[in-house]
């Protein structure tokens, strides 16, 4: 196998207010691989993928122990550069998010706000990124237009593209396709699969049959703990833990 | 159910006359200061100052005078409010303590006008010893307006959903870049809607100025911000209040607060298409 280890996850425990979302979590997250996180609503899994670009500082009140280690440097230390870690991983929300600004615009923004002005560059990487992300053929016409006229699938695959043009190591998807109809579901299924050549994707999802179609690795979450963790074919086939059996066959979700 | 559809026309009925009664309030006061003040209006009128003690001539210097104190309240105001709004709204944790400032802000817009008048007079006028003058008076405006300005502003940004932030920070932008780049834009139609109402206010207050600014008559036009200015608020009340002929006077008066409506009603027009162009670009 030439698995490398891309995340380090150890010991991580969070706790928002007095409530213990996340225990004593520890895994590792190989290079080039999908990773599902799945569970019924609740259990932690949003939280846990936030903690990968520290998402969750935003929220006040809430306490984090335990190390996550991105090419073996720790990210969850108060000295580290939040914006440079926001950079190396990406990450694409639940319901599409484009800004209220063009198409164009929407691209360029991660470009912009790293201080690139080079015209020229700005488009080569927009229509690269579009591409990347199986929207270009769709748009390339209309860059000019409100992101928010295009439909709720272009949108997300849109906010995809606007991911990439940061170029970042790791892109996590908290639930990309919740609010999407099957075939949107689909494309962006598709692009995940595609992307993997290049980037190492973290996918949270409540759809177990989502996370079988895309993931090498599945990891089952419940009520803050990881239940099991293993080769998405080996925890569909014959997973150890009677829990993730009991889940996994729709006893509770 | 007869009984119930009943009620429903009633309460339609009540609701509806609600509405021509206010319209009816809204249409005589337009009607009856167009009316009477349209008389009043000509090309000298607007471009001369008076003369004949107050009685003949035009009032120029009061409508230079309050285009001067509602841009320099604005000037003042906004930028002071739009940064206290972001800070509460962006940089402090939603505790007790901000919900405390909340309060008592919106309270501060409920503190009569002539209360801020005794304070810029106290403060700007006699402390700071900037004398009755434009900058006196545009501070006190300013801090009338500021209430309104921050509460507005704050309003506007809280609406702006987490998500979009969460979009931007997530690419690598600092705080401020997304408040300046996202956040800041997408609230300016809400923030707009905050300084037209301001600057109907600034423009109309008289109490404020009474003691800061205005001046009943002065000759010529102020030349720098330190000197006493005219202001058409004022003007109307010292016409209607002092002199010899009340009935020229009344005259001139009536013709002032058209020119005051229709100046309100023009900027706002102005805030009115630049907030709808905004929000045309926002939503498609």
């Amino acid at each position: 196998m030439d698995n490398v280890v891309h995340i380090k996850v150890s010991k991580i425990n969070f706790f928002y207010g007095k409530t213990h979302v996340l225990k004593n979590i520890s895994m590792d997250i190989y290079k080039n691989k999908v990773t599902a996180i799945i569970g019924p609503s609740g259990c932690g899994k949003s939280t846990f993928i936030r903690l990968f670009n520290r998402m969750n500082d935003l929220i006040s009140n809430t306490r984090v122990e335990g190390h996550i280690y991105l090419d073996g440097e720790d990210i969850l230390l108060p000295k580290t550069d939040v914006v440079n870690l926001r950079r190396k991983v990406g990450m694409v929300f639940q319901k599409p998010n484009p800004f209220p600004k063009s198409i164009f615009r929407n691209i360029s923004y991660g470009l912009e706000v790293n201080n690139i002005k080079d015209r020229k560059f700005i488009e080569e990487r927009i229509i690269e990124s579009l591409k990347k992300a199986a929207l270009w053929e769709e748009v390339k016409d209309r860059l000019n237009d409100n992101a928010l006229m295009l439909s709720g699938g272009q949108q997300q695959r849109l906010c995809i593209a606007r991911c990439l043009t940061v170029e970042p190591e790791v892109i996590l998807f908290d639930e990309p396709c919740a609010s999407l109809d099957p075939i949107s579901t689909k494309k962006i299924e598709e692009l995940i699969t595609e992307l993997k050549k290049n980037y190492t994707i973290v996918i949270v999802t409540h759809n177990m049959q989502q996370a079988a179609r895309v993931s090498d690795y599945t990891a089952f979450l419940y009520l803050g703990e990881l239940i099991e963790y293993g080769t998405t074919e080996k925890l569909f086939t014959v997973p150890e833990n009677p829990k993730t059996e009991e889940y996994l066959s729709g006893k509770f979700g | 159910m007869k009984k119930n559809r009943m009620s429903q026309k009633i309460g339609f009925f009540v609701i509806s006359l609600c509405l021509i009664a206010t319209l009816f309030f809204m249409g005589t006061i337009l009607y009856f200061i167009t009316v009477r003040g349209i008389r009043a209006i000509s090309w000298e009128f607007l471009t001369k100052p008076p003369s004949g003690g107050m009685t003949e001539g035009g009032v120029a210097p009061a409508i230079v005078g309050t285009i001067y104190l509602t841009i320099g309240a604005i000037l003042f105001a906004l930028p002071l409010g739009l940064a206290c709004a972001i800070y509460l709204t962006e940089y402090t944790p939603k505790n007790i303590i901000v919900k405390i400032l909340r309060v008592s802000i919106n309270n501060l817009a409920g503190v009569p006008s002539v209360v801020f008048g005794l304070f810029g007079m106290a403060v700007f006028v006699k402390f700071f010893n900037f004398g009755v003058s434009i900058l006196s008076g545009c501070l006190t405006l300013g801090i009338l307006i500021l209430p309104g300005i921050i509460s507005t502003s704050q309003e506007a940004l809280t609406a702006i959903p987490q998500s979009l932030r969460e979009a931007s920070l997530a690419l690598g932008a600092s705080k401020w870049q997304t408040i300046k780049k996202i956040v800041l834009p997408s609230s300016l139609p809400g923030i707009l809607t905050g300084v037209i109402l301001s600057i109907g206010r600034a423009a109309g207050e008289t109490a404020p100025i009474m003691f800061t600014a205005a001046v009943f008559y002065m000759r010529g036009y102020p030349n720098s911000i330190f000197s006493e200015v005219m202001a058409l608020p004022y003007h109307i009340y010292g016409l209607m209040t002092e002199g010899t002929s009340p009935e020229k006077q009344t005259q001139i008066a009536y013709g002032c607060a058209l020119i005051l409506m229709f100046f309100v009603l023009l900027i706002s027009a102005i805030a009115i298409y630049f907030r709808h162009k905004q929000r045309r670009i926002q939503h498609g």
